[in-house]
């Protein structure tokens, strides 16, 4: 589980995030959704520790993040995995050598098992066959799913998955978000997802977060955000063409 | 006119201190950096694997262009001196000796470190900068892996063989000079091989290799800090590949001058 308590970020004069109160469950597919510029990516790289927050706290499993020694905090990063939007692989090397890379760096298994796992997670996420193939040479879809691959192929104990995905047709968005959920579900891991896509939301959305101007607009489930009356938040959901037909078709009772 | 006068001294004035606290954030953030690399070290076997797979990059695939250069230059510095002996009392082996001392002091570590600072500086710059505008940085630091040490020790530690190649570089050099001398008609074989070994300073070999050590350090490090921090996508990869080009050249230049005369004066 991750605690989050009054978290504030500044950049220069400008305060980005204003005191954010969240708490993200073990076991569950936690979004955090807001319109573009509402600091959910802000939020995240202070969840990560890529920036340091101005006040508040971020508590992993009852340890604050920043009373932790560098090492501790080292330790830590072991044990989360992170789905970059635009998928982060590394260039230089192939789709296999990508995924074995946590495996590689963290523990002491040899080529063949690290290989044997590489397999396992690859065919999970429908990548057979492309295990030599550099990153240039796959697709952004297959490109997303082998960043998903590396990001649990170390059993994380957190998984951070940014606008997972955004950029692709909705029916590898749908493989995407089915895999994230059967893993959050299999692994019992604490997952958070940034996302602007409804249907994901509706989809996957166990515990839901939104943020506005940097605030906390509302907090609840998928079952809860289209019956919720907080304008902010309807204003959002049925921003686009589909949810507004939903919503009229609702309110006829069809 | 007396008061635009202070006021654009006073303009002037501020942009210097400007300017000056600028460089100052750089290089303290360059020093900073230097730290960096050397903390939380990346596992030894990945790291002997990157080690390896920088010096083919950096050595090993610089040696053809930087021997193709040195040994027309060699060949040149051979020709220019042939044709200013106008003098008939002058030996011919001043044509030997002239292109050793021209590429062993000056040629091989300084001119070829200005060719290195564009073809090895500019590719660590883009290869750095390209992995922080796609995130790869980002997800290296979030894996627990301390970026500085996994992208920069590997470059520093393959630049610690660019002495090796300089020697190779002194050789084809002087050999380029020998050829245009010999085949060229300039001087016979045994004018040049007496020129090369008349007055011949040890010390002088080793002041190159000590300046190419530091020039190699610069090569390894500036650009890295200029791809390490850069801010922007694409656009500003380039950018900062000639940026690190620029101050990669002027920090050798400089080096160059301090060294000669710490070590030659």
């Amino acid at each position: 589980m991750i605690q989050v308590n009054d978290l504030r970020k500044s950049f220069g004069d400008e305060e980005i995030l204003k005191g954010i109160t969240a708490t993200f469950e073990k076991g569950k597919t936690n979004m955090i959704i807001g319109a573009s510029g509402s600091g959910k990516s802000v939020f995240l790289k202070n969840m990560l520790g890529l920036f340091v927050p101005n006040s508040g706290e971020i508590i992993y499993d009852g340890e604050p993040l920043n009373e932790m020694e560098i090492e501790r905090k080292s330790n830590l990063r072991k044990e989360m995995g992170m789905l970059f939007q635009h998928s982060a692989l590394f260039d230089s090397l192939t789709v296999e050598e990508n995924v074995m890379f946590p495996l590689r760096m963290f523990t002491k298994m040899r080529l063949k098992e690290r290989q044997e796992n590489a397999n396992e997670i690859l065919e999970r996420v429908n990548l057979v066959g492309l295990n030599k193939k550099m990153p240039s040479e796959i697709s952004g879809g297959q490109q997303k799913r082998v960043a998903l691959a590396r990001a649990v192929v170390n059993n994380p104990r957190f998984l951070f998955c940014d606008e997972p995905n955004s950029g692709l047709d909705p029916k590898t968005a749908t493989v995407i978000d089915n895999l994230i959920q059967e893993i959050t579900h299999e692994r019992d891991i604490t997952t958070v997802i940034i996302s602007h896509d409804m249907n994901s939301v509706m989809e996957i959305g166990e515990t839901i977060v939104f943020l506005k101007d940097g605030k906390l607009a509302w907090k609840g489930t998928n079952q809860e955000i289209f019956k919720t009356d907080n304008e902010t938040v309807t204003d959002f959901v049925y921003s686009s063409n589909l949810f507004k037909k939903v919503r009229i078709a609702q309110n006829k009772g069809l | 006119m007396n008061k635009f006068n202070k006021a654009l001294n006073y303009v002037e004035l501020f942009l210097s201190i400007f300017t000056t606290m600028k460089f100052l954030k750089h290089i303290g953030r360059y020093m900073i950096m230097l730290y960096g690399v050397f903390k939380r070290p990346t596992k030894a076997i990945v790291l002997k694997e990157l080690i390896l797979k920088e010096i083919d990059d950096l050595i090993i695939g610089s040696l053809g262009i930087t021997a193709f250069i040195s040994l027309f230059m060699g060949a040149v510095v051979a020709l220019q001196t042939a044709l200013n002996l106008d003098n008939p009392l002058i030996p011919k082996s001043l044509i030997g000796f002239a292109t050793k001392q021209s590429i062993i002091l000056e040629f091989a570590p300084t001119f070829i470190s200005v060719i290195m600072a564009g073809k090895v500086g500019s590719y660590i710059t883009s290869s750095i900068g390209s992995m922080r505008v796609t995130e790869q940085i980002d997800a290296l630091e979030v894996m627990g892996i301390n970026p500085l040490n996994y992208l920069i020790f590997p470059k520093i530690i393959a630049l610690l063989f660019y002495p090796f190649l300089i020697a190779i570089i002194m050789f084809v050099g002087i050999a380029g000079g020998y050829l245009a001398s010999v085949y060229g008609g300039l001087a016979s074989s045994e004018d040049f091989i007496i020129g090369l070994q008349d007055s011949f300073i040890p010390w002088h070999v080793a002041y190159a290799f000590i300046k190419t050590m530091v020039f190699g350090l610069m090569l390894a490090t500036i650009p890295s800090y200029h791809g390490y921090y850069m801010e922007g996508g694409a656009l500003e990869v380039g950018k900062a590949s000639t940026t690190s080009f620029v101050w990669t050249c002027v920090a050798i230049i400089i080096a160059n001058y301090i060294l000669t005369q710490l070590l030659l004066s």
